[in-house]
């Protein structure tokens, strides 16, 4: 049977997959900001279900808490891309082009 | 004292961020206060290092492995020295770039957390810290770009986030491979550990591949044009002097202290390969360039590749005096381009500012108009094409008589196409400068304007070609 951290990684490397093929091929701008967002999750999955160690021992806390850091840069990240596109869109009329 | 320099290295910008997001109204001056002062701790820990060899430090006094490891080496305080140099004499133009105070209150505090940055991201020693350092510089870099406010600018900068933010999960990605590997994030502890296996080669792939995308080697250099040219002028002179350096210089760590045992020829060809067509199609397209900031922008792409050359030079010359010599020749080179491409675009902005345009056909007269600015172009472009006697050219002639050496000559073709090309251009805008239009003004001179781009060009062309032979003694000494 699989281990259920194989399968926890084996999920992370499917969404990671995804998300790259979506932020790669998607057109539509807001589609891309969440493509990154799903293979951004993808890799925090790998890196977290590296970090278990069976089902006696305490997981190694390294993983987590760099996953952390890297979700709080995510969020931010996320949030300056849809500030920015909200921007882009507020300018589509062509007004201020120049 | 060390410890303490490169604690304030990147601490004082950092504070200086927050202090100029908190007193918009004083932000200009704890904007040039906060350069300064940081300039200063680099200053002081340039010299502890040349006197006591390197540094390492963990801080918060947790143990090795969860502690934040710092680390100053030569390499490192050469690209803070140049942070430092480059950041200054940006900001002193900037005081005038960005005259309304609404402006100036954006701009600096998103300056200094750049600053903080890229401090931070020469000066870390491990692998996750070297991520976060690297995510802050992207996320600083983008905003900045968007400053311009046109419909452009937030384009280019939309677009550098999203391919700056998939280069980042490329590195991270390697990163968790790594750590699970060997169990550490220290670059040093990984070094030691590493070998030729599947998991290696997979971090070293994702790494590598996601470092390119950020540093803007040819394939991957489809973003930098339109950002680089679109930015205001003082962001576009740190971006492509510093921040696409900042890419250039982790994967000259990695693939020298961290990978070398995992690196194939095949994996070094590769990149030197993609560092001609770079030098190549830069230059080409800088030629065909309409805009003079477009033109800087592609000649960034080209300048890129010499540096990537190098790397492949450096990777596969056995250890010894010869590859202390390609090693030498890559600092020199990175540094001249630093210099010299914050100069021209600095020079550009000046010319955009009194020419109300940047078009390279109608810039007719401007070296009557703008004696100092003209100065700082043809300076800059002598360090760029690779002259005597900047600095440019001593790099450029080691990784020629290197490649000569070891009979790789479509490398000498390359660069020597290369730099003709690169001739090609910077003469087709001198040639626009001294057209003989006529003229009745006054020429402008405003040294806090045309002064930053002059003294930068003088750093690329004069001080690091003529003073330069230290470098190598230094490197050879500290490294």
């Amino acid at each position: 049977m699989l281990e259920t951290s194989t399968l926890y990684g084996l999920l992370g490397i499917v969404l990671a997959a995804l998300g790259l093929h979506a932020a790669i091929l998607q057109p539509d701008t807001l589609r891309r900001i969440l493509a990154i967002n799903i293979l951004g999750v993808g890799v925090f999955l790998v890196f977290i279900a590296t970090a278990y160690n069976g089902p006696d021992a305490a997981p190694d806390a390294v993983p987590h808490a760099l996953v952390l850091t890297g979700i709080v840069v995510a969020v931010a990240a996320t949030a300056l891309a849809l500030a920015l596109l909200r921007r882009l869109e507020a300018t589509r009329e062509g007004t201020d082009d120049e | 004292m060390t410890n303490e320099a490169m604690a304030l290295a990147t601490a004082l910008p950092l504070l200086g961020a927050l202090a100029a997001a908190a007193w918009p109204s004083r932000s200009r001056s704890i904007g040039i206060l906060t350069v300064l002062f940081s300039g200063v701790s680099v200053i002081w820990l340039f010299v502890l290092v040349m006197s006591h060899g390197e540094a390492y430090q963990l801080l918060g006094g947790w143990q090795a492995g969860l502690a934040i490891a710092l680390h100053a080496d030569a390499l490192s305080v050469l690209m803070l020295l140049l942070t430092s140099l480059v950041t200054l004499a940006v900001s002193i133009y900037a005081t005038r770039y960005f005259r309304s105070s609404r402006d100036a209150a954006r701009f600096w505090s998103l300056w200094l957390l750049l600053v903080a940055a890229l401090n931070g991201l020469f000066l870390s020693a491990d692998l996750f810290n070297l991520y976060v350092t690297l995510e802050l510089l992207g996320l600083s870099a983008v905003a900045l770009t968007a400053l311009g406010g046109k419909r452009e600018s937030i384009k280019a900068a939309l677009r550098y986030l999203l391919v700056g933010l998939l280069g980042s999960m490329g590195y991270l990605a390697g990163v968790a491979i790594l750590y699970t590997a060997f169990g550490t994030l220290d670059m040093q502890q990984i070094g030691e550990r590493i070998a030729v296996d599947p998991a290696s080669e997979m971090a070293l792939l994702l790494m590598t591949g996601g470092l390119l995308l950020k540093t803007a080697l040819f394939p991957l250099h489809f973003w930098l044009p339109a950002a680089h040219s679109n930015a205001p002028a003082p962001v576009s002179a740190v971006l492509s002097a510093l921040v696409v350096k900042a890419g250039f210089y982790l994967v000259l760590r990695l693939w020298t202290e961290v990978f070398p045992e995992a690196i194939s020829p095949k994996g070094a060809m590769l990149i030197g390969l993609l560092g001609c067509a770079a030098i190549l199609w830069g230059s080409w397209q800088a030629l065909q360039a309409q805009r003079l900031k477009l033109l800087a922008a592609y000649s960034t792409v080209a300048q890129l590749g010499y540096l990537f050359v190098g790397l492949m030079l450096l990777v596969t010359t056995p250890v010894g005096p010869a590859r202390e010599l390609v090693f030498g020749a890559i600092m020199v080179m990175a540094l001249t381009h630093g210099f010299a491409k914050s100069s021209l675009f600095l020079a550009i902005g000046v010319v955009q500012q009194y020419a109300g345009h940047d078009r390279i056909e109608q810039l007719d007269g401007t070296s009557q108009r703008l004696p100092a600015t003209t100065f700082a172009i043809a300076l800059a472009g002598v360090a760029l094409i690779g002259l005597p006697p900047s600095g440019a050219f001593l790099g450029k002639w080691h990784l020629l008589s290197t490649s000569m050496d070891s009979g790789q000559w479509l490398l000498v073709l390359v660069m020597g196409i290369g730099s003709l090309l690169a001739a090609a251009y910077v003469f087709r805008v001198l040639g626009h400068a001294f057209g003989n239009a006529a003229f009745a003004g006054r020429p402008v001179n405003i040294a806090t304007e045309e002064w930053p781009a002059l003294a930068l060009g003088i750093m690329a062309t004069l001080v690091l070609g003529l003073g330069s032979a230290w470098l190598w003694t230094f490197l050879g000494v500290a490294a």
